[in-house]
């Protein structure tokens, strides 16, 4: 697999596919590769220099049918990543980029299990009442909070339906490098801004052993992502709130 | 008369200022890589991270000449991997100037730091 980032991935998958067929059936044989390699870098890396394009929408289908329940993989790779691994006083206290909710219909029963995380609206309620501006929608789409300017007042969680944003109350000093998060600052779920700027996806998905987690651009028709959305039945959460968000649920 | 004495108080208060105040100690572990020379990098290096950081979050531009961990790579002390405690980097420097360091209340001040050990949220 040499450069693959310089190649689109669907020009790559048709090589990649090619290239089986000249190896004949059995490289191809167990079709997870070309899954594998296809899901491992969804786009390539941003050139050093240049700004998040505006032209992509970045978002997340997640397939609740497969979602199962008492899993937390995806809980665990995202504290892994981002350095989520203080001993907070209180629980309740503790910062959730990403949760597991489980839902019983009482009706007849059934039970489904759903990562619940920032639904990187289109129209973002926390943007909208910042009073500083430090919660911020960046170009292509991804909701982030400038802990640079962040005066911690929590509007903006109070502002969110999702109710997907912590609040630091306590020193840190075990930050991930590259995920700068410390006392005083609102934060939430960042879809891995900095594994996604480098071509990458983000933990939860690759974490993910049912792969119910697929992550893409919502603009380009022909993503993984799109072509999903345009053949399967999938749903916003609140979608009665207007916001157009950027992950979807499938099966609720 | 007057001036005089005040002149003579200045002089002395300036004596034990300097007597008082030991120039921070720097080591630098890896010499002559910075990225500007070393006056631009005393008189700008905090204007040149706070553009950079407006850039990387708010545009989402990544690889910029200046970078906290660009400067944690080369000004870490090889001793206890950090740019703070007792001669780090920055913090002696920004002691002796008493300028407030709020960079490592969020950024990792250790250089290729790792957490080890347990993951998550505990109460």
């Amino acid at each position: 697999m040499t450069e693959p980032q310089d190649k689109s991935r669907r020009k790559f998958v048709a090589g990649a596919a090619v290239a089986g067929a000249g190896l004949g059936v059995a490289a191809l044989a167990p079709g997870l590769h070309l899954i594998e390699v296809a899901g491992a870098a969804p786009q390539a890396p941003r050139a050093a220099g240049e700004p998040a394009p505006s032209t992509v929408r970045w978002g997340m289908l997640i397939d609740t049918t497969k979602c199962a329940t008492g899993c937390d993989k995806c809980v665990t790779a995202c504290h892994t990543e981002n350095g989520i691994n203080e001993t907070v006083q209180d629980v309740r206290q503790g910062s959730q980029w990403i949760r597991k909710i489980d839902l019983k219909d009482p009706k007849n029963g059934r039970t489904h299990s759903l990562p619940m995380m920032c639904q990187h609206c289109e129209k973002p309620p926390c943007v909208d009442v910042c009073p500083t501006g430090a919660s911020m929608k960046r170009a292509d789409g991804i909701v982030l909070v400038d802990r640079h300017i962040c005066i911690g007042c929590r509007y903006c969680m109070m502002a969110c339906p999702y109710k997907a944003r912590s609040f630091v109350h306590q020193p840190l000093t075990a930050q991930n490098p590259e995920v700068p998060r410390g006392l005083g600052c609102v934060e939430s779920c960042t879809f891995c801004v900095h594994r996604v700027d480098k071509g990458l996806q983000p933990a939860c998905v690759e974490a993910c052993p049912e792969r119910a987690m697929l992550f893409g651009d919502l603009n380009d028709p022909t993503s993984e992502i799109a072509k999903r959305l345009a053949q399967e039945p999938a749903t916003q959460v609140r979608a009665d709130l207007k916001l157009n968000v950027g992950v979807r649920y499938k099966g609720i | 008369m007057k001036a005089a004495a005040l002149a003579l108080l200045l002089a002395l208060a300036s004596a034990a200022a300097l007597a008082g105040a030991p120039k921070p100690a720097l080591k630098i572990e890896n010499p002559g890589q910075c990225i500007a020379p070393t006056e631009e990098m005393r008189k700008n290096h905090m204007e040149m991270l706070k553009h950079q950081r407006d850039r990387t979050l708010r545009q989402g531009i990544r690889g910029e000449k200046a970078s906290l961990n660009g400067c944690i790579e080369c000004h870490a002390s090889k001793a206890t991997g950090s740019v703070l405690g007792k001669g780090g980097f920055c913090q002696e420097c920004h002691a002796y100037a008493a300028v407030k360091l709020d960079c490592w209340d969020c950024h990792q001040p250790k250089a290729g730091f790792k957490h080890a050990g347990a993951v998550g949220v505990k109460p």
